[in-house]
């Protein structure tokens, strides 16, 4: 990878009150039911976010008319410990299929107690979203995490 | 978020952008304001109108858009299992 191989993942940690297969069972099988239904690239408004349940599923969006719209695909698929999606939408937000231009999210599911799960999430390699991943750099060295967090605290109250 | 994606789908007025979601119109405004302070959207007056677009250059701000992306759907991802646990006890 290039110079751009540097632009910071995203990574966030959750605690959920639910045993481990359950929780991996709701973000895969079950993305519908917390998807945010303006989280959406198609062209009609977002009926359905469908996670095919298998390595090399399809990850996408079915609009109210039936038209599909591929957001992405299951790399890795290791029920309930581990997924790893690829993203294929860029700075254009657009779909791109070449998976060489796409970066990818790995969750994993760790079992603190029976009951509890720790749900690590990383979201990686937006470099190779292509020129979209120089603008982030660029982004990344001119400050604008803190414009976007200024914005981010802000856009809360909005 | 949601007024950002829409202007991914093309310039708008803050009119039409409250017409399509469930916010007020001074809500929209202030969020396009914080906006363009930012940089990621940028405004042209065409008739009587400011019409907003993304500023081609807050594509810059693509990684830190899917860190509050996923810091909001990832909660929304936690109340969705925990309540289909109440719903549903194993």
């Amino acid at each position: 990878m290039n110079a751009l191989a540097t632009v910071p993942s995203v990574r966030h940690t959750i605690m959920v009150d639910a045993p481990r297969e359950h929780a991996f069972e709701v973000f895969t099988r079950g993305l519908d039911t917390w998807w945010f239904r303006d989280h959406s690239i198609g062209k009609e408004p977002l009926k359905e976010a469908v996670m095919e349940p298998r390595a090399g599923g399809r990850v996408f969006e079915r609009g109210i008319h039936g038209a599909e719209c591929d957001w992405g695909r299951v790399l890795v698929w290791e029920p309930p410990v581990r997924l790893v999606v690829s993203w294929g939408i860029g700075g254009d937000w657009q779909f791109d299929p070449d998976l060489t231009h796409a970066s990818e999210y790995e969750v994993r599911f760790v079992e603190e107690t029976p009951t509890r799960t720790r749900v690590e999430f990383e979201h990686r390699h937006f470099e190779r979203h292509g020129e979209a991943g120089r603008a982030i750099h660029d982004g990344v060295e001119t400050g604008w995490p803190k414009l976007l967090a200024a914005y981010a605290n802000a856009a809360k109250v909005a | 978020m949601a007024i950002f994606e829409r202007l991914e789908r093309g310039p708008l007025s803050v009119g039409e952008i409250a017409r399509e979601l469930p916010v007020t119109r001074s809500a929209v405004s202030q969020h396009l304001k914080i906006l363009k302070d930012v940089g990621l959207v940028a405004s042209q007056r065409a008739a009587n109108r400011q019409i907003y677009r993304i500023d081609a250059d807050g594509v810059a701000g693509l990684r830190d858009y899917f860190d509050r992306f996923w810091q909001e759907s990832l909660q929304a991802f936690k109340q969705a299992v925990e309540k289909s646990l109440k719903g549903k006890p194993r």
